[in-house]
């Protein structure tokens, strides 16, 4: 028991859900996975090691469970994984396998490494595999060259602006957001005016008991702005949904996982399925991370995210490939 | 004499092979008629442009190559040049004719940034 303890956040500190003992607990869960569970604002994590711990229905199922994927980067070839079609195909045997049938896929970007074509076909081949339906944004990767004009053809016909739709399931409301258009000289990722009026729009309506999920390619919050791990204008779309209970903001990019928790929101970085990052300013650069072979698949993974209705609890379980 | 000493400057600006034919100035060899094939190498590495900053005469040919495993791009800020995509490995070239400073960055990675100075 006291080993689980230490694998939780229960406190938010200083109000930025995320003190240094925290934050470092965060990366440690990199490769391991984790399944988060919030209630009333704060998020439990435990170590999937220790799932068999958990008691009660509600912790591993829920009305509604969904698997988030990201940073597939198709195409990329080089040391650190040559085979991002093989490890794609692992990450979509492990969805299969996984005990209640998520009702839908989220991928959260960087699906291409070089936005080509026969990159897009190779992904959406193997993702066939699941037999489930697949929500898309794009992350940088994935508007090369053509301002993303591929991607909305592909992933996003009846999409607003640069890519951006909302949709609900099961009483959930789902927003996919695109950050990774317009950048400006040393800035981070941005949403733009014209999307940010949009989402205002869209959540005007809602119940404040909405569940709400975001998803986008680069973080909403502030990971590590140095390595441009953050997005410019993400407060002003947080603002538009302080008024609702349950928030959850998923995202990709980083390439592994991580978490805080701020006031109503909470925030989660998923793995990606090609090939891992290093942790925030611990390499001169946030370039592709060369492990042994044999620990790759550990630091590769999927993202399932169950909701359980009354509850206003989102659990998150993120499984590596090994 | 004057020659040698300009030459100097020059290579001090980490300009190669830098011919002078019958120029008798400093202005002239920016402006002559047939000017030299002044090339610069900026690479990028690591998720950034080195160097960051590269002063040049006019007419010099400035060549960025991609040796991250991750593409970039080379975009200046007010959309005078521009490359597609650079994988591993791969150049874009940019001749600057005109003087003035040129700042870019990465569009893929915005906090990489960059300035080009022609003189």
């Amino acid at each position: 028991m006291t080993k689980r303890v230490k694998d939780e956040i229960v406190h938010d500190h200083n109000h930025d859900g995320i003190d240094r003992r925290g934050f470092l607990k965060c990366m440690a869960w990199a490769g391991t996975g984790a399944l988060c569970v919030m209630q009333g604002g704060v998020l439990k994590s435990y170590s999937l090691s220790r799932l068999s711990d958990l008691k009660g229905p509600g912790a591993a199922a829920g009305e509604l469970s969904f698997v988030q994927i990201s940073d597939s980067h198709m195409g990329f070839n080089k040391p650190a994984n040559t085979d991002v079609a093989g490890t794609l195909k692992a990450a979509v045997d492990k969805i299969n396998g996984l005990s209640g049938a998520p009702e839908f896929l989220l991928h959260t970007g960087d699906i291409s490494h070089l936005s080509k074509p026969e990159e897009f076909d190779a992904v959406d081949q193997i993702l066939k595999g699941t037999g489930k339906e697949v929500f898309f944004v794009p992350g940088e990767h994935d508007v090369l060259n053509d301002d993303g004009a591929q991607f909305r053809e592909r992933y996003a016909k009846s999409a607003k602006g640069a890519g951006w739709y909302s949709f609900d399931k099961k009483g959930v409301h789902f927003i996919g957001l695109v950050n990774v258009m317009n950048l400006k000289a040393g800035g981070l990722g941005s949403l733009g005016h014209e999307q940010l009026e949009w989402m205002e729009d869209d959540v005007k309506h809602l119940k404040h008991s909405t569940p709400i999920v975001v998803f986008a390619h680069i973080p909403l919050w502030s990971v590590y702005p140095e390595w441009g791990w953050g997005t410019d204008d993400s407060a002003q779309a947080l603002a538009y949904l302080k008024k609702f209970g349950s928030v959850t903001v998923l995202n990709g990019h980083i390439h592994q996982t991580m978490q805080k928790v701020e006031g109503n929101v909470t925030f989660h970085t998923a793995c990606s399925t090609a090939f891992p990052q290093p942790q925030p300013g611990k390499a001169d650069s946030p370039g592709p991370m060369k492990v042994p072979a044999e620990q790759l698949r550990s630091v590769l993974g999927i993202t399932d995210v169950n909701y359980v209705q009354g509850q206003h609890a989102l659990a998150v379980v993120d499984s590596s490939l090994a | 004499m004057r020659r040698r000493v300009c030459s100097f400057v020059l290579m001090g600006a980490g300009i190669a092979a830098v011919a002078f034919m019958g120029g008798a100035s400093r202005s002239s060899v920016a402006k002559a008629g047939q000017p030299p094939a002044a090339n610069v190498a900026v690479k990028i590495d690591n998720f950034s442009f080195g160097p960051a900053t590269v002063t040049v005469p006019a007419g010099t040919t400035v060549t960025w190559t991609n040796r991250d495993d991750i593409p970039h791009t080379v975009v200046s800020d007010d959309k005078v040049f521009k490359s597609k995509v650079m994988d591993t490995d791969e150049k874009f070239s940019f001749t600057f004719a005109k003087p003035g400073t040129y700042t870019y960055f990465c569009s893929v990675h915005p906090k990489m940034t960059g300035k080009v100075v022609v003189q």
